[in-house]
C-alpha cells in the first residue's frame, strides 16, 4: 500500500522563509529552523494539548493568539513567534505558576535541572509581580520508589499523557477545578496503593519540575532523563 | 404513524378539549412547584372530583407562565382567567368562581406589560400545555414541522430554511445557526451526532430550564429536524443532574415519542432514524463550552481542547457533531411550519427573533420573559419588568452572567441585540439578566463573578487557572478598602492575559464583568484606592492605639 505524499506548505516564522509538510504544526517547523518558541506542557512523544498557553503566537489575520503546539501549517502563513506582546503573556504566564505553586529552587531536589526554573531564566523573569497564593498543598510519599510532592506540580499533565499514551495503566488523572485541581493516582488513593501504577518511572522522567521524584533524592539531586521518551518510541516504532 | 394519523390525532384531541367547559392550568415547573403548586393541583383534582365535574373540569399541571414572583399561577381556560399568589385553600372558591365572578383576591391582570410587551414563539405553549402528555402537543400542532421536513423538503431545503432565517445559536455567542448545519451536513462520514446542549449553569439563569420543563417535546422535534437535515440518527441531551423536574419530563417525552413513532426507527412512516439519550451532567460551568461538553459524554473529564478541529468536523468519538442549545432547537419547528421569511421578519437586521431572558435582582416582575430582539433594555427593566422597588433607584442591569457585563442607566435605551451589547462591553450570553439597584457595589458585583469563574474553571491552562484566582484575590482587596494603585494596574494586565491567552471561550470572557466595571463604574474602584491613602491610614493606626 503506498502512502499518498504529503503535500508541502510554505510560509514565514518571524519573517523567516520555511517550507513545511502539510500535517505538521507550527511548532514543529519552527524548530527545524531553529526558531524557539517556549512550551511547557509539550513534549515530543506525547499527545498535544495546549493548555499551558506558552506557545501562543501571531497569525496574520487572525486577531487570535494560536498555540503553536496544536495549529497546523497553512499555506502563505505569516507567524509571528516573537513580540513585545507575546514576551510579556509568556512572562506573566511563568509568574502565574510560580505565584500558584510553592516553588522555592533553593530547597528543590530538581534545582538545576527543571523546565520550570529554565523556562523563568529564559524568559529573564527576575522578580513575581502577582501576589503568591500559598496553596496548602500535600506530599505524597506512599511509593516505596517515588514521591509526588503537589507543591512543585504545574499541571502540565505529562505524567498523564506518558501512563496512559505510552505505558498504557492511566495511573494518572486530574481531578478537582480552578487552583484546587490536582493530580491523583487511581481514584485518588495514595500513590503507594495504586493497583495500577506499574511503578515504571516513565512519569518521574518526564515531570518538568520536582513534583515527582525519586526517594532519597535531596536537593539538587533529582536529574530527569528527557532522552528516555524518544528513544523508548524509537525503539518501539513509535515515534510521534 | 403517518402524518395523516398525526393530523387526525391532533383534531381529536383539540376537540376532546373543546368539549369540556373549564381546563384549569396548575403552574408546575419548579418555581411554582417550590411554592407548593402541586397541593394545589391535588386539592383541586380531589375538589373536582368530589363535585362530580370531572368530566367537564380538566385539571392540569403546565408549563411556566413566567412571572415567577407572583407565583403559584393558575389559568383558567377558556374563560382566560389568571390567578397569583394561590395556595391549596383557594380551590374551593376558584371551582365555585367557575360559574360566576373570577375569585378578586388572588385574580392577576392579564394586560399588564409583563405579558402585552412579550413575544412568545420558544415560549408559546408554556403555561399552555401538559408537558407530560404528548398529545397535548400534537393537539396544538407538534410534530407538524418534522412531518412537514420529512415529506416536502429535502435535507438541504431545510438548511436552506434556517439560512434564510437568520437564526444565530441561543447558548451565547450567536453563530449564524444556518451555517453551523451546512457544516456538519458536508462533513462526509458513516456516522454523526446531534447534542443539545442543556448544560445551563450562569448563575441567575434558567431558561433552558424552563423550556425543557414546558415543553420537553419542542426540543426533541428540533433535535429531528436537526439530525435529519445534517445526517444524523443519533442524538444526546446534555442536561444537568440539578434539573430533575426537566430530566423526569423529558424522560416522558421521549419514551412517548418513540410509542407514537415519532423518534426511533422509520419516523413518520419514512426511512429516516433517529434516536436520543439523555446523558446528566454533573453540574460543571466549562461542560457548556462545547469541546467539554463532548468529553464528559465520552466518559472523559469536562475539559475544553484547542479548537480547530471544530465538533463540526471531529466530534463525539472522532464523528461530526452538531450542537446547540435548547432555546437554539426550541425555534427550529415553528421556523420549519411558518418559514424562515417568516422568522427573519421579527428582530433587527442581524439579531432575527425573540429571546429568552431570566429576568432577576432588584426588580419588581422576576421571572421568564420572551421579547423581540431589537427591543431596549429600558423596556424589559422598566415596563417588563416593572422597574426596580420601592424606594431605590437603578443602577445597572447585568447581562450574559460570569461571561458577560454591566450596563448602567445612561445605555439603558441601547437595543437589546448581538452587536450592540458587545459594543457596550457585555453579550447576549444564554439570557440571564441580573438588575441591581444603587445599594449594589459593582466592585462587590466583579468579585461575584470573578469567584464563580475562579471556582468553575477546569484548571487546564495556566491563564483561566491562575488568572482567575490572583484577579479575585485583588477584587478581594478592593472590597477590603485594601487595594493600591498596583493592584489596580495588576488587575488590567491580569485581564488582558486572561482574555487573549486563555484556552477556551469560558476563560477569554472571564475577564468581562471586572472590564466592564472597570469602564463604567471606574470611580467606585478609584474610592476604594482613595481610602487606602497614607493618612488615613495613619490616623487608622492612631486610633487603634489611643
Amino acid at each position: 500500500m503506498t502512502v499518498p505524499p504529503a503535500r508541502i506548505r510554505t510560509l514565514t516564522i518571524d519573517g523567516k522563509d520555511v517550507g513545511a509538510r502539510e500535517d505538521e504544526t507550527i511548532l514543529d517547523v519552527a524548530r527545524e529552523n531553529g526558531i524557539w518558541i517556549p512550551t511547557l506542557c509539550q513534549m515530543t512523544g506525547l499527545s498535544n494539548i495546549g493548555a499551558c498557553r506558552l506557545c501562543l503566537v501571531e497569525v496574520a489575520g487572525s486577531t487570535k493568539l494560536q498555540p503553536a503546539c496544536v495549529t497546523r501549517v497553512e499555506e502563505g502563513m505569516q507567524v509571528t513567534a516573537h513580540s513585545d506582546r507575546l514576551a510579556e503573556y509568556r512572562k506573566m504566564i511563568v509568574e502565574l505558576l510560580f505565584a500558584e505553586g510553592n516553588h522555592i529552587c533553593s530547597v528543590c531536589v530538581t534545582n538545576g535541572h527543571c523546565d520550570l526554573q529554565w523556562l523563568a531564566q529564559r524568559l529573564e523573569i527576575d522578580h513575581i509581580r502577582f501576589p503568591y497564593l500559598y496553596g496548602k498543598r500535600s506530599v505524597d510519599a506512599s511509593h516505596e520508589r517515588f514521591v509526588l510532592d503537589h507543591n512543585r506540580c504545574v499541571l502540565c499533565t505529562r505524567c498523564v499523557r506518558v501512563c496512559d499514551e505510552v505505558e498504557g495503566a492511566h495511573t494518572w488523572d486530574i481531578m478537582g477545578r480552578g487552583t484546587n485541581a490536582r493530580v491523583i493516582t487511581d481514584l485518588a488513593q495514595p500513590w503507594g496503593e495504586s493497583t495500577s501504577c506499574t511503578s515504571c518511572g516513565k512519569c518521574v522522567s518526564v515531570c518538568p519540575t520536582g513534583a515527582l521524584f525519586e526517594q532519597g533524592k535531596a536537593v539538587t539531586e533529582m536529574v530527569k532523563h528527557r532522552e528516555l521518551l524518544p528513544m523508548l518510541l524509537t525503539m518501539r516504532g513509535r515515534q510521534r | 404513524m403517518t402524518p395523516e394519523e398525526l393530523s387526525e390525532l391532533a383534531v381529536a384531541e383539540r376537540q376532546r378539549l373543546d368539549r369540556l367547559a373549564h381546563q384549569i392550568n396548575v403552574c408546575t415547573a419548579t418555581a411554582c412547584h417550590a411554592s407548593g403548586s402541586e397541593a394545589i393541583k391535588t386539592r383541586l383534582t380531589a375538589e373536582v372530583r368530589e363535585r362530580g365535574i370531572s368530566g367537564q373540569c380538566l385539571i392540569r399541571g403546565v408549563g411556566c407562565r413566567g412571572l415567577c414572583t407572583n407565583g403559584p399561577m393558575v389559568s383558567v381556560e377558556p374563560q382566560g382567567v389568571l390567578y397569583q399568589h394561590v395556595t391549596a385553600d383557594d380551590a374551593p372558591a376558584l371551582l365555585d368562581s367557575l360559574a360566576s365572578e373570577p375569585v378578586s383576591h388572588i385574580q392577576a391582570p392579564t394586560d399588564d406589560p409583563f405579558y402585552t410587551r412579550q413575544h412568545r414563539i420558544v415560549l408559546e405553549h408554556a403555561g399552555e400545555i401538559d408537558p407530560e402528555q404528548i398529545t397535548e402537543y400534537i393537539a396544538v400542532g407538534g410534530y407538524q414541522a418534522l412531518a412537514k421536513a420529512l415529506y416536502e423538503m429535502s435535507p438541504a431545503d431545510v438548511v436552506d430554511e434556517l439560512t434564510t432565517s437568520g437564526l444565530r445559536g441561543r447558548g451565547g455567542a450567536g453563530f449564524p445557526t444556518g451555517l453551523k448545519w451546512r457544516t456538519v451536513a458536508k462533513a462526509l462520514s458513516d456516522r454523526k451526532f446531534v447534542i443539545c446542549n442543556g448544560d445551563e449553569g450562569d448563575p441567575g439563569a434558567f431558561m433552558d430550564r424552563s423550556v425543557l420543563e414546558s415543553d420537553p417535546h419542542r426540543v426533541l422535534e428540533g433535535m429531528a429536524i436537526a439530525a435529519y437535515a445534517v445526517g444524523a440518527h443519533e442524538g444526546f441531551l446534555y442536561v444537568r443532574a440539578e434539573y430533575p423536574l426537566a430530566i423526569k419530563r423529558l424522560t416522558t417525552a421521549i419514551r412517548q415519542a418513540r410509542q407514537r413513532n415519532l423518534l426511533g426507527d422509520a419516523i413518520l412512516g419514512t426511512p429516516f432514524t433517529f434516536h436520543v439519550e439523555i446523558r446528566l451532567g454533573a453540574g460543571a460551568f466549562v461542560c457548556g463550552e462545547e469541546t467539554a461538553l463532548i468529553a464528559s459524554i465520552e466518559g472523559e473529564r469536562g475539559s475544553p481542547r484547542p479548537r480547530p478541529p471544530y465538533p463540526a468536523e471531529v466530534g463525539l468519538w472522532g464523528r461530526p457533531t452538531l450542537i446547540n442549545n435548547v432555546e437554539t432547537l426550541a425555534n427550529i419547528a415553528p421556523i420549519i411550519k411558518n418559514g424562515g421569511a417568516w422568522f427573519a421578519g421579527i428582530g433587527t437586521e442581524k439579531s432575527k427573533g425573540t429571546k429568552v431572558f431570566a429576568l432577576t435582582g432588584q426588580v419588581k416582575n422576576t421571572g421568564l420573559i420572551e421579547v423581540p430582539m431589537g427591543i431596549s433594555l429600558r423596556e424589559i427593566v422598566f415596563d417588563i419588568g416593572g422597574g426596580v422597588p420601592e424606594g431605590r433607584s437603578f443602577k445597572a442591569v447585568q447581562t450574559g452572567g460570569p461571561s458577560g457585563g454591566c450596563i448602567p442607566d445612561e445605555l439603558l435605551d441601547s437595543s437589546v441585540d448581538y452587536e450592540s451589547l458587545t459594543r457596550l462591553g457585555s453579550i447576549m450570553g444564554s439570557g440571564g439578566m441580573i438588575v441591581m439597584d444603587n445599594t449594589s457595589s459593582m466592585v462587590e458585583v466583579a468579585r461575584y463573578f470573578m469567584e464563580f469563574s475562579m471556582t468553575e474553571s477546569c484548571g487546564k491552562c495556566i491563564p483561566c487557572r491562575v488568572g482567575t484566582a490572583e484577579m479575585h484575590g485583588i477584587l478581594t482587596r478592593f472590597c477590603e478598602k485594601r487595594a493600591t494603585e498596583r493592584d489596580l494596574a495588576l488587575l488590567e494586565q491580569l485581564c488582558d492575559l486572561t482574555r487573549h491567552a486563555s484556552l477556551c471561550g469560558l476563560g477569554q470572557s472571564a475577564p468581562n464583568p471586572i472590564l466592564s466595571t472597570l469602564r463604567y463604574f471606574k470611580q467606585e474602584y478609584l474610592a476604594a484606592l482613595e481610602s487606602n491613602q497614607p493618612e488615613e491610614v495613619g490616623a487608622a493606626a492612631e486610633e487603634g492605639r489611643s
